[in-house]
Parts: C-alpha cells; structure tokens; sequence
C-alpha cells in the first residue's frame, strides 16, 4: 500500500481546517438555545444558504471518490446521478412538493406522514430512515478512513473514529445550525482543493477533445449507447436509466430523505425553501467538472503505460475509489497535497455531519418523542439530540465495517436507497397528490414496497434468481439491478397503496388541508413578479440540463 | 451572528496564502517540486485565486446579521 509522506505546510493546512470547523461548532453553539435551533437552525436561512448546504450535505463520500472511482468503471454514464438522476426532482421538489413539507411547520419528513396519514407509518418511515442513515454514514466514515489510510499510512481504525470524533463534536455543539455552516464552508473547499486536479488532468492529457477522444464510446457519451446494454460500460438500457434512476431513485432520494430535505425546512419563508433545491440544481449540475473529468483522465493514463499511473489493487481486486487520490498525489504539491486531502476530509465530514443531524431529529421527534416520552419539554428534546449525535455516530462507526466487504461505494448506497427511499417516494406521491389516498393504504404500501425491495436485493446478491429477470435485459450489472429493482419496488408500493385505499377508511377531507393537493389554495406566488417565482429559476435549471444532454449525447 | 460567507473568507484568506506563500518560496528558489506539470507552478496561480476569493467574501460580509 501506498503512503506519501505530508509535509508540515500540509499538516498545518489539514490542523487549521480541523481547529476551524471545531472552533465555528463552538461560536455557533452560543445560539443554539433551544430545540428549533438545534434540530431547525431556527429556520432563519437565506435560500443560498439553504441551497448550497442542500448540496453539500450529499456532496460526501459517495460524490467524490465513488463517483470518480465509478467514472473510471463505467464511463460518462456516471453523469447520469448528476444529471437526469438528480435534476428533475430536486426542481419537483422545489416547485410541487416544498409547499405541502414547509407550510406544515413540520420537523421531518416522518412528521409530515404523521399528519397525512398517522402514526404507524410516521413511525414505521422514522425507523427505516434512522437504519439507513446509521448505514449511510457508515459509508462515510470508511471512505474518510481509505483516504487518511492511503495518503498518511494512519491505522485504518484510528483513522475512522477521530474523523468521527470530530464530527460527533461540532453537531453535538450547535446541531444542524454547525451542520449547515460547515458545509458550506466544505462546499468552497472541495471546490477549490479538487477542481484543480480535473484542470491539471486536462492539460496534461491535451485538452478537453483530447480526453474525450482518448476514451472508447461506450465511455465517451450519456444517450447514444443507451439501446443495447452490451454497448455502454455501465451495462444498462435507457429503460433502467430513466425510470429506476432518472424517476424512482432520484425522486425518492432528492424528494423525501430528510438527510436533504431538511436544509430546506430551514429556510426563513417558503420562498427560500422552494428556491433552496432549484439554487442546488444549478451547481449540482456543475458537479461533474469535478468528478467525471477526472475519473476520465485517470481512465486514459491507467491505460497509458508511459505514464506510470495505476489504481491500487486491494486484495487482488481493483480500488475505483483510489482514483481521486491518486491524482492529487500526481499533479499537487507541497500545500496544494494539504489543500486537496483538507477538500476530500471536508466532503466528507459534510456528508456525516448531514446524516447524524438528519438521524438527530427523526430519532427525537419521530421515535422518542412519538413512542417513549410524549411529554418531552423543549430542554428535554435539546439534550437528547445531542445524546443522540454521539449514539448515531457510534453505530455508524459499525456499518463502515460492513460497508468494506462490498466491491464499490456506489453500489452499496444504491442498495439502501432502494430499500427505504424508493417505495417512500411512491407514498409521498400519492399522498400529497391524491385525497381518497387512505393511512391503511400507505401503511402497508410501503410495507410492501419495503419488504420486496429487500427480497429482490438478498435474491440477487445470492443468485436466487438470475439478474435478468429485473433488468428484463441480458446483461445485468450490479448498477443496473440496483435501478430497475427500485423501479419495481416503487410500482409495488404504489399499486398495493391504491389497492388499500379502494377498501378502507378515508380520513376526513378537513384535517387533509394543507397538506394535499386540491384541498389547499395555492397562493404562495400570487403577486410575486415573475422573474421572482421559483418556477422561472427551475425553468432556468430544466433548459440548462437539456443542453447538457444534447451536448454529451 | 457573522454571515457564513464571512467564515468562507477567512478560511479561503488563509489556506489562499499559505498556499500562494510555498508557491512564491518555489518560484524564487527555481527548484520544481517532483510533481506533473510542476513547471506550470499551479500554487501560484490557484492560491492567488482562492487569496483573492477570501478578501472579496471578507469585504463583503463584514456586518452581523441577525
């Protein structure tokens, strides 16, 4: 294994990033008095402010050395997750769906199916999402682990849990107050401690025709190989693109896991929580300059024996995720080597920083406060957040462990999600969108959604079944079972939900307003000038992502 | 309350001009650090950026918001 030896400008660089974000924990911990602070940030957020912690909280471990180490196995399709895999519903999400989540005044995505529905299915959402965070973040913590393993020789256990301690410290402080400023101030840090790399591979390679001319078409292109599965390196149809990442993934991620979600509650009005995802879009959008330039260009110097670039092998199998590291190790010097592990340890405490604050309030309001102490007083409910930072960041110390045994960072996330965000979307959908939608009817939808999303996942893992019976395609890869098996569990949830609600009671229409479509008046644009209306900066937004896809066809 | 982007500049100042700093030291000494494309000096120019980056947010978020 690997290990460059870190000079002390490096060293300072990386101990003033630590001493910052610890020290902003602190300051900010002073106004932080009472529970809306701690789990809310008061709700006073600007849009920008919302928007780019919107972003960063999902700009973590997966997004960095998984999206570029993916680059490098599949080609340009990763472009997808950031494109047509993320666009579409984060606009949905500001232009539809934030009225019903942020007029309610609600704490969580679970509290929001309280009210629609009732408590079971707050509870039953409130667990799954806790277990998934817990197992998301356990991601995090690993990657944060190979990185200070693979750069600095550090034991990879002791690695694990001081970036865990650090995290567990400025939450514990401050709450999602700490969470959002610090991912802000990670949004500026990966960008300027990581883009450098895609600008210098480029240069190095000879431009940008260059590197997109020095990679097969199966590579090189987002639509155009798309027909025939055996055509494109990620071995998938336009079929599972479109509807199990471009709808039921992206949709049930970017619309209802409150890891995300929750930095637009945040907002100070409606307005800025609607514009918080459509502000997001834009620079998510701008995300692949990073990450898909450089998986590309260490895809054409991996293939180039003159250069003397290979990805590290980890026992007898290839590490993808070693590629974003690799050339920062190639291209950056002295400081510069500081500066590009401080972005990578930045993007990733933002993605543990977002999940254990997430995990926080659903944990206290939808499981504690819901099941075991309903009269919880607000320095009751502040006290245990902070309990629950540092359990949640514990039990995610565990499930890095499990985490390591699979082959790749992305297809791991993408199993989760699948289990708990996929058929929840389903449920969101029909619940915000159609009144004669029933609790019974949502309860054991995602019940069902859930369970077979779960079945599909052990029967592919262990070959019950042959992959291509999901994909309906010859060749399935482990990407593409991922997408089509959260398309079928979404169409199960939704089928059996409306199945339900045919037979069983409706709740009355009066306690549904406010929270469904067609039974609440829609008056939050009127008398906003047009160039104001978040609709237009979604528009914005839409052409932006057509363009791109024409141009990378 | 400081802003958020107050804290951006201050972090982006700092990291900016250590980095510009090793930078400069580099250029005026004429030794290459053992890196690729070293001779096009990135310290320079990319830790000018962000030094530059830092002032602008600091100048421009100097008043306590509520």
């Amino acid at each position: 294994m690997m290990s460059i030896g870190l000079s002390a400008l490096d060293w300072l660089i990386i101990a003033i990033y630590f001493a910052f974000i610890l020290g902003l924990g602190y300051y900010l911990k002073r106004f932080t008095k009472n529970q809306e602070d701690f789990f809310m940030a008061g709700r006073k957020n600007s849009a920008w402010v919302a928007g780019l912690a919107f972003l960063s909280a999902n700009l973590g471990a997966l997004e960095l050395l998984g999206m570029t180490g993916n680059t490098f196995k599949y080609g340009m399709y990763v472009a997808h997750f950031y494109w047509i895999g993320a666009i579409p519903a984060m606009l949905f999400l500001g232009i539809y769906m934030m009225p019903f989540y942020y007029s309610s005044r609600i704490h969580s995505v679970p509290g929001y199916l309280k009210l629609r529905f009732d408590e079971k299915t707050r509870v039953l959402n409130g667990i799954s999402f806790a277990v998934m965070t817990v197992l998301v973040s356990g991601i995090n913590l690993y990657a944060m682990a190979l990185v200070l393993h693979t750069f600095l020789g550090w034991n990879w256990d002791i690695s694990m849990w001081v970036s865990a301690g650090t995290v567990a410290v400025y939450v514990t402080m401050s709450g999602l107050l700490s969470a959002i400023f610090t991912e802000i101030v990670q949004f500026f840090l990966i960008w300027f401690g990581l883009f450098l790399v895609s600008i210098l591979g480029v240069i190095e390679i000879g431009g940008v025709n260059e590197v997109f001319a020095r990679v097969p078409e199966a590579y090189n292109t987002l639509w155009s190989t798309s027909g025939d599965a055996s055509q494109n390196g990620m071995a998938i149809t336009w079929g599972g693109i479109v509807l199990g990442l471009g709808f039921v993934l992206s949709f049930g991620y970017w619309t209802t896991d409150f890891l995300v979600v929750q930095r637009a509650f945040s907002a100070k009005d409606l307005r800025a929580a609607r514009m918080t995802p459509i502000i997001a879009s834009f620079f998510k959008m701008a995300v692949p300059f990073i990450v898909i330039i450089a998986g590309l260009v260490a895809y054409i110097l991996a293939h180039d024996p003159s250069t003397g670039f290979a990805l590290l092998q980890d026992g007898g199998q290839v590490n993808y995720d070693s590629a974003l590291p690799l050339l920062i190790a190639r291209y950056y010097p002295e400081g510069l080597i500081g500066l590009g592990i401080t972005a990578l340890l930045a993007g990733f405490m933002a993605g543990q920083a977002g999940n254990v604050s997430a995990f926080n309030t659903v944990w206290t309001y939808d499981i504690y406060k819901a099941l075991i102490k309903k009269d919880a007083s607000d320095e009751h409910l502040l006290w245990m957040g902070r309990v629950t930072t540092i359990v949640g960041i514990i039990i995610s110390v565990g499930t890095a462990y499990w985490a390591k045994s699979f082959p790749s960072i992305m297809d791991y996330m993408q199993a989760i999600f699948s289990w708990v965000n996929a058929p929840l979307f389903a449920t969101m959908l029909l619940g915000m969108f159609v009144v004669w939608i029933t609790p019974a009817g949502a309860f054991w939808g995602l019940i069902a959604g859930m369970g077979s999303s779960f079945l599909m996942f052990l029967a592919a893992k262990f070959q019950w079944v042959d992959g291509s019976i999901f994909t309906l395609s010859d060749h399935a890869s482990d990407m593409a079972i991922n997408f089509w098996r959260a398309w079928w569990a979404w169409l199960i949830c939704f089928v059996v939900t409306i199945l339900i609600s045919l037979v069983t009671k409706k709740k009355p229409r009066e306690e549904l307003v406010g929270l469904v479509k067609g039974l609440t008046a829609e008056t939050h644009d009127t008398g906003m000038p047009f160039l104001r209306r978040p609709a237009f900066y979604g528009l914005l937004s839409f052409i932006v992502l057509v363009i791109l896809n024409i141009i990378y066809w | 309350m400081k802003p958020i982007w107050y804290f951006v500049g201050i972090l982006l100042l700092v990291l900016g001009v250590l980095v510009l700093g090793a930078g400069i030291i580099d250029l005026m000494s004429g030794e290459l650090p053992g890196t690729v494309l070293a001779d096009l000096h990135p310290r320079v120019w990319w830790g000018g950026i962000m030094t530059v980056a830092g002032i602008l947010f600091l100048l421009f978020n100097r008043k306590t918001v509520a």
